[in-house]
């Protein structure tokens, strides 16, 4: 069966504005509105499309993390996903760890496609669809804004920073989302009430052979640098005096 | 001794001037000892370009017709190969180094820390993490390979000195995949700087409009010497190339001028521009965020203030 995988992570909503815990021992998550990783709802959106195109009979949708976590798979099945796995642990999961996890999955899955995305807003890596195609040993095409599925191949338009770069990779494969991919579609009430019914899962990464490790150790958290208000001109010429003035321009 | 090794960005000939700014970062680690690894069809342009860069002890080589193009599955095999024995990978936060690094990491079972923003020990290191909001600092255990990715806006670009270091060839053994393959670059041409290295900026927003309204900053930009960035929702608007989205998603820049038209200052946009020497905002909205972290604000139309900031500019 032609199925592909897409990695949903539960972050801290895009438009609360995170603040450091006076103690330095984290960020404030209580009571914060917690939502499907922006880039992992595109993930989505390009399986369904995929799916609904008749390239792909199935789409399963798998998350890292705590119990809460059942919530964003839970959107994820009402946006369209046939079914979810749920790895369930409060350990720190590192970008090495997830990828592990989701190799382990693929082994189980064998899907011709994972879709995850490029980055998590929380820990703002970046890392974990490239590791996870490392540890696959099959090809990753990062930072997608385009994706065509062909006959075993997928030819994706990739956002860099020279430009937007085409490759040609075969299937099965890893890509990962950016912004303008797609626009993810808004969820139904009564898919909703669906998704209820639809298979979740829920393992443990020991029963995928992996132990999650913390490599990585944060040790204090603090907040940026705050830079200073400035001061507000009244006009176009009083601010090109004050940019000459300081030397920024002749 | 620490030894770094910094995989080099380039683009055939030159060498991509974010890892001046590796170089700088890697020298930060006490004790450091720096080689920079080229990998391309034909490295000797680019190998010679980072041997004379203060602070390289070492250049290796790796010649290869598949290394033309910069792909991560083809690369990163070959990096693996010579990493062994190094303390430290590193490679710049570019789209380059973000593809490429991870794929390293994974293949040398390391862990990897994403947009080094300063060094504190060998060990030690502080990173951005939630667009900006908070910065963290982490640690790994002594004796455990590192890979990580510079914040090129955080560090200044290591100068180039008269002496060369030694570069080596180094002949590898590595089944290269052919499950990739490119297939075309469409690069926007341009003569203005690079986003990324240029020393001002000025970037419009949704304000513009449209693609035509925007080229109004064209001739600004020519004025000032400054390369032009957008805001993801211009970027998204279809009025500026992807490459030019400034932000938490797009580039990362440190200019010594940045000037924002039309640009609300949403968080996601402020993360690319903390950096920026100076930051200059025009809204017609006095309430827009971006007055909060700008050092000269305008209320205005831009569509009136730019045309007359190019006049006075002259
Ligand atoms: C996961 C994620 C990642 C993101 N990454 C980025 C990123 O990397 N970069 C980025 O920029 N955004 C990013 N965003 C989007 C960000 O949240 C904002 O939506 C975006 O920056 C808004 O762009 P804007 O300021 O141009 O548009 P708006 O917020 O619509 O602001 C337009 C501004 O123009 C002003 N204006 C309108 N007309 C005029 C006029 N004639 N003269 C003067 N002023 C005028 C208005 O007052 C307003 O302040 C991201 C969002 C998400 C969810
Ligand atoms: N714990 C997790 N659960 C589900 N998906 C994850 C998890 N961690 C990372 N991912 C996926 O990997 C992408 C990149 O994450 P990161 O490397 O942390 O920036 C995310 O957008 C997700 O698609």
């Amino acid at each position: 069966m032609n199925r592909i995988l897409v990695a949903i992570k539960r972050v801290v909503d895009y438009n609360v504005r995170v603040r450091v815990k006076p103690d330095g021992t984290g960020v404030v998550t209580d009571g914060v509105k917690m939502s499907i990783n922006p880039f992992d709802e595109i993930a989505l959106e390009e399986a369904l499309r995929i799916k609904e195109k008749g390239q792909a009979q199935e789409v399963v949708v798998v998350t890292i993390g705590p119990a809460d976590c059942q919530q964003q798979l839970r959107t994820a099945l009402a946006m369209g996903a046939d079914r979810a796995l749920h790895v369930q642990t409060d350990a720190v999961i590192e970008p090495l760890t997830a990828a592990r996890i989701f190799k382990s999955l693929i082994d189980r899955e064998q899907p011709m496609l994972a879709i995850l995305g490029k980055q998590a807003i929380d820990d703002d890596c970046n890392q974990t669809g490239q590791m996870l195609s490392a540890l696959w040993g099959r090809p990753q095409a990062t930072f997608a804004s385009k994706v065509e599925i062909g006959d075993g191949v997928a030819t994706v338009t990739r956002e860099i920073d020279a430009g937007l770069e085409t490759l040609e990779i075969d299937l099965p494969a890893v890509i990962t989302t950016d912004l303008r991919l797609n626009e993810p579609r808004y969820v139904k009430l009564p898919d909703i009430m669906k998704a209820k019914k639809k298979p979740l899962d829920v393992l443990e990464p020991a029963a995928l052979g992996v132990t999650p490790s913390e490599q990585l150790k944060a040790i204090r958290y603090e907040p940026p640098p705050q830079r200073s208000k400035g001061v507000m001109v009244k006009d176009a010429q009083e601010l090109v005096a004050a940019l000459r003035s300081k030397g920024l321009i002749q | 001794m620490n030894k770094i090794l910094i995989v080099a960005e380039h683009d055939g000939s030159r060498l991509n001037p974010a890892i001046a700014k590796c170089v700088r970062c890697a020298r930060d680690i006490p004790d450091a000892n720096v080689t920079v690894l080229v990998l391309a069809a034909d490295p000797a342009a680019v190998a010679a370009e980072a041997a004379t860069i203060n602070g390289v002890d070492a250049v290796v080589t790796v010649a290869n017709p598949a290394n033309a193009q910069a792909l991560a599955a083809t690369l990163a095999p070959q990096v693996a190969a010579v990493a062994s024995g190094y303390s430290h990978v590193f490679g710049p936060s570019t789209t380059f180094g973000k593809d490429l690094m991870p794929r390293i990491a994974a293949l040398l079972g390391a862990p990897q820390l994403s947009d080094v923003m300063a060094v504190e020990s060998a060990t030690r290191f502080r990173r951005p993490i939630y667009a900006g909001n908070a910065i963290v600092t982490v640690e790994v255990a002594a004796g455990t390979q590192l890979v990580a990715t510079v914040r090129v806006a955080s560090f200044e670009a290591a100068a180039r000195g008269n002496a060369t270091a030694p570069i080596t060839a180094a002949s590898l053994d590595v089944v290269l995949p052919s499950h990739t393959r490119f297939v075309s670059l469409s690069a926007a041409r341009s003569d203005r700087p690079d986003l990324q290295t240029a020393n001002r900026v000025i970037s419009g927003g949704r304000a513009f409009g449209s693609a035509d309204n925007f080229k109004i900053l064209d001739g600004l930009a020519t004025k000032l010497g400054a390369a032009v960035g957008a805001s993801r929702a211009a970027v998204d608007a279809g009025y500026a190339a992807s490459d030019m989205q400034v932000g938490q998603t797009g580039k990362i820049i440190a200019p010594e001028l940045y000037m924002a038209f039309g640009i609300s200052g949403a968080i996601q946009h402020l993360t690319g521009i903390k950096d920026a020497r100076t930051i200059v905002a025009v809204n017609k909205d006095a309430e827009a965020p971006i007055f909060e972290i700008a050092d000269y604000g305008l209320v205005g139309d831009v569509f009136q203030i730019i045309p007359e900031l190019e006049r006075l500019i002259g």
